[in-house]
């Protein structure tokens, strides 16, 4: 059944107040989401005053400015710091995005962090992502072929074959779109998802790839393609200013043009 | 589902059920084909408020307004039932409630379909 409200054990109550230096003149304050599984409480919202005099500009240097000089157990994940891992993705100011490639400056007003909604939170800002990287597991993105490897050569593709690729290979698989997507949200055991199904169009356009036929069998499902509603949340919140909707806008068309 | 079952496993689950195209294409064509229907319809009560009841009735009793009402009618509830479906399927996740639904769902829009086209043809015809 779809959620419309926090189960019990998912409401959340204001927590600790971290004040800033009193010589700080710039502060900006950010209320972020904490839950740890050991401790067997509610999760909390806590406060963290930050002197943007003494911080970097993006909101990642502001969670590890927190982390390194204020409160050491805040837990998230980061890693190459210029939108292109995808492990800082959480949503900042009611949007998925990466906390890297977002400004302090852009927000208005006090910042709230919250993990990616709707999924099992495993810490702070960290959400599960096994089943999302199942569901990327599940279709095959490798190149599938059935002529052999040209001896001593690549497989060829031609600018314009390469082309269509383009808009696709971009995606870095953060999964803001995915977790933004309400259809998602109440379907994600069946549904596959905006980041998955753009992935799977990103083969059914290689060129190369010939299982083209295998993949749309597979897609082929009321729920995995077709729980897409075309609400557009994941073209509107994307990181890397991706479309997933025409994706699979993409994908129905090739469904109905293989039927004649 | 047992715990121990492994994500992909999970995910794979019952395989791909091989449909859903057909659904979704009679969609996109009974949406179609009610935008023309639907502004004739409006039309054709807007211009019917000033008639009386005979009026009305003749209007109904002719046979280009006849086929487009049956038109109107079968499309609409057959539009209606694809939609109501989804919402289903969408927000009803208990087996029981899903499949009796459903049905619930079948069960009315025929009735509902069949209902207006048989007013129609008893004062077509």
């Amino acid at each position: 059944m779809a959620e419309f409200k926090l189960p019990a054990n998912s409401t959340y109550k204001m927590g600790k107040v971290w004040k800033a230096e009193s010589s700080a003149t710039n502060i900006k304050i950010f209320r972020i989401y904490r839950w740890n599984e050991d401790d067997g409480q509610n999760p909390v919202i806590m406060t963290y005053e930050v002197d943007l005099d003494k911080c970097g500009p993006m909101v990642l240097d502001a969670l590890i400015k927190i982390k390194n000089e204020i409160d050491p157990t805040l837990t998230f994940r980061r890693s190459c710091r210029e939108g292109v891992c995808g492990s800082c993705a959480m949503n900042i100011g009611g949007l998925n995005t990466l906390a890297c490639t977002k400004a302090i400056k852009d927000y208005k007003g006090d910042v709230a962090i919250y993990p990616l909604p709707h999924m099992d939170v495993v810490k702070d800002l960290i959400p599960d992502m096994s089943h999302f990287y199942a569901q990327y597991a599940s279709i095959k993105p490798w190149m599938q072929t059935q002529t052999p490897v040209p001896s001593g050569k690549e497989r060829l593709q031609s600018v314009g074959e390469r082309k269509k690729l383009d808009g696709l290979y971009e995606c870095i698989l953060c999964a803001c779109c995915s977790t933004s997507c309400p259809s998602y949200w109440w379907n994600s055991d069946k549904y596959l998802g905006p980041a998955v199904l753009l992935q799977a169009y990103r083969w059914l356009v290689d060129s190369r790839d010939e299982n083209t036929g295998e993949r749309l069998d597979d897609l082929e499902d009321p729920f995995r393609l077709y729980r897409c509603h075309t609400i557009m949340n994941c073209a509107n919140t994307c990181p890397k200013g991706l479309n997933p909707a025409k994706a699979i806008a993409e994908i129905k068309k090739m469904m109905i043009e293989r039927q004649g | 589902m047992g715990k121990m079952q492994t994500p992909l496993g999970k995910v794979r689950g019952l395989g791909s059920a091989k449909n859903g195209t057909h659904h979704w294409w009679m969609q996109k064509v009974t949406a179609v084909a009610l935008i023309p229907l639907t502004i004739w319809f409006v039309a054709s009560l807007v211009q019917l408020t000033s008639s009386d009841y005979e009026a009305a009735f003749m209007w109904v009793a002719y046979p280009l307004n006849a086929i487009l009402m049956i038109l109107f009618i079968s499309t609409g509830v057959y539009h209606l039932k694809l939609g109501i479906q989804v919402v289903v399927e969408d927000y009803i996740h208990v087996e029981m409630t899903k499949v009796t639904l459903q049905m619930i769902v079948t069960f009315g829009c025929a009735a509902l379909g069949l209902t207006g086209v048989l007013a129609i043809l008893k004062i077509a015809l």
